[in-house]
């Protein structure tokens, strides 16, 4: 059994057979998984010192180099890589005195921090399949985002405890703006609203939950929905992207929700987190620095939005690009105004980011070329071996390099 | 996806029983449901309805590849998410310790399994909708967020 790394499921069911270097057959892979899997030969990066090509060894050194000369320097991405690489990425940073920040910053940071200081309650994934009869999807479209979500853990499989899964003993609702492939799934229990409108609901079912009558929307749809909340005896709730974003600096309306429900019944926060091994960067800093993200370890340890890769980038003099394609996935000013700093990126294929780079290491594809471990979306420690030899070296082995030869 | 009364204004419409069937109407019926084939209808292969049995043939192509069960998959749409395959009850009856519990088929008896990122159909005989004690069992579908599963 293989794990797959294409998103923060790391779903460890995964048949693979091997012809050679090339992935003959997969069994119980997503179309994203199989995409990762299919990825191993297309598109991979050659190890480039300013646009030419040059052996991997001689790369690794220009990019020591580069950043044993750089005054401040930034290193960012890291929730594509796995635990071990991360924690040299934090050694690296301590060692060059850099600002480390990764995704979380500009992702889900807010939600993951929160359940991390243990302000929100959260459980397992386990615990969801076998326990959670109730779920809200909050600003996520699992169909799209993390396809096997529902069907392995969350809405579909019967558990220990809900032997009759979806069709009796689980309800799912979905709050989302779009109708989205989940909407149509779910087509009794999708609430739609406008972009923005979180709080806003946030408020209504609050106000059903003191036993006032909402003052927006349809008032009956609502009473019933906050009925079926305070029914369930383990409730989840999902936020995506969209609540992330929508109540962004108000997460504390998300917590008032959570805690109030909390006085009924029983209701855990699983953040929709993307990338495979975004809260494994999370949870390491945290365990060393007492921050999530936006750390800078110039002047001993300090953290503050001043040191998120937004704001990093008007101070830095140079950037390390590891585990994300920042120049594909930012803003587009934000990535024009990175493309201006130079960049050593490692990642295993051609990316927007790889083609902007000074010096561009190849890794090998963790999870089918390298073994580690993470954490899934939930927290719990997924380890994987890899499956085939590879002529690469993984992001522990490049960064390790590195920090020697600094 | 092609209806019967759109199979039935390509027919001869003599209601000759020529096919074995009482009229084009229970034709048209048999031959969405797999039971009938085109050349079963010998009017309709004469010159005079050329026309007619072209058009026939080009709406029948996308359902060519059903299964007996009439079971239609749209590759190009589906997401591999296996919702059909955890929700499919003839799945969870015989694969209480994978599907039925989220995780990849253990048993050789599902009907549905995800392959290649796609979804596959192994046993079409093991489905609710085969034989003629089907019933019209529609989880597979119902559960699909892209609609990639289809009944003719």
């Amino acid at each position: 059994m293989a794990v797959c790394t294409g998103c923060s499921l790391l779903c460890d069911d995964i048949e693979v057979s091997i012809d050679g270097r090339r992935i003959a057959k997969t069994k119980n892979l997503c179309r994203k998984g199989f995409g990762r899997y299919r990825s191993l030969t297309s598109d991979r990066s050659v190890p480039r010192v300013d646009g030419k090509q040059v052996g991997i060894d001689e790369a690794i050194s220009r990019a020591a180099e580069m950043l044993r000369d750089a005054k401040r320097p930034l290193l960012f991405g890291w929730s594509c890589s796995t635990l071990e690489a991360q924690r040299k990425g934090i050694e690296l940073a301590r060692k060059t005195r850099a600002i480390i920040d990764d995704t979380s910053s500009i992702c889900q940071g807010e939600i993951v921090d929160m359940i991390i200081r243990g302000e929100l309650p959260t459980c397992t994934l386990d615990d969801v399949r076998n326990y959670g009869d109730t779920l809200i999807f909050w600003g996520c479209d699992p169909s799209s985002s993390h396809p096997r979500h529902m069907s392995r853990f969350s809405y579909f499989p019967r558990g220990e405890k809900l032997q009759r899964g979806h069709e009796e003993d689980r309800t799912a609702f979905l709050i989302d703006i779009r109708t989205s492939p989940t909407a149509k799934i779910l087509a009794g229990n999708f609430i739609q609203i406008s972009p923005g409108g979180d709080a806003d609901l946030i408020e209504a079912m609050l106000a059903v939950l003191d036993g006032k009558i909402p003052k927006v929307r349809d008032k009956k749809a609502m009473i019933s929905m906050i009925t079926t909340l305070k029914k369930a005896d383990m409730g989840v709730i999902f936020p995506g992207l969209g609540l992330a974003y929508s109540l962004k600096g108000r997460m504390d309306r998300l917590k008032a929700l959570v805690s109030r429900l909390n006085e009924t019944t029983r209701y855990n926060v699983i953040p929709m987190v993307g990338h495979y091994n975004m809260r494994g960067f999370n949870q390491l800093l945290f365990d060393e620095t007492g921050f999530i993200n936006r750390v800078s370890f110039g002047d001993g340890v300090d953290h503050g939005p001043m040191y998120s890769v937004v704001e990093a980038l008007k101070s830095c003099d140079l950037a390390l690009v590891v585990g994300t394609d920042p120049i594909s996935s930012l803003p587009a000013g934000i990535a024009k105004a990175l493309a201006r700093v130079p960049m050593i990126t490692l990642d295993p294929h051609r990316t927007l980011t790889t083609e902007l780079s000074r010096v561009v290491i190849p890794t090998a594809l963790s999870g089918i070329e390298a073994g580690g471990s993470a954490l899934r979306m939930d927290g719990v420690r997924i380890e994987f071996d890899p499956i085939m030899k590879s002529e690469y070296p993984s992001d522990e082995e490049v960064l390790s390099k590195i920090l020697e030869e600094i | 996806m092609v209806s019967v009364m759109e199979i039935y204004q390509l027919t001869p419409k003599l209601n000759c029983k020529k096919c074995g069937l009482p009229t084009c109407m229970a034709f048209a019926v048999a031959l969405l449901a797999r039971e009938k084939q085109i050349e079963d209808c010998t009017p309709l292969l004469e010159p005079k309805y050329e026309e007619k049995l072209k058009k026939l043939r080009e709406v029948m192509a996308p359902v060519a590849g059903a299964t007996e069960t009439g079971l239609i998959i749209h590759e190009d749409r589906c997401y591999g998410c296996g919702n059909c395959v955890v929700a499919c009850p003839v799945n969870v009856a015989n694969d209480p310790k994978g599907s039925a519990i989220g995780l990849g088929p253990k048993s050789d008896k599902v009907i549905l399994v995800v392959e290649d990122g796609v979804v596959k159909c192994l046993n079409p005989k093991e489905c609710r909708r085969f034989g003629p004690n089907r019933i019209l069992c529609n989880l597979c579908t119902a559960t699909c967020p892209s609609k990639a599963i289809e009944f003719v």
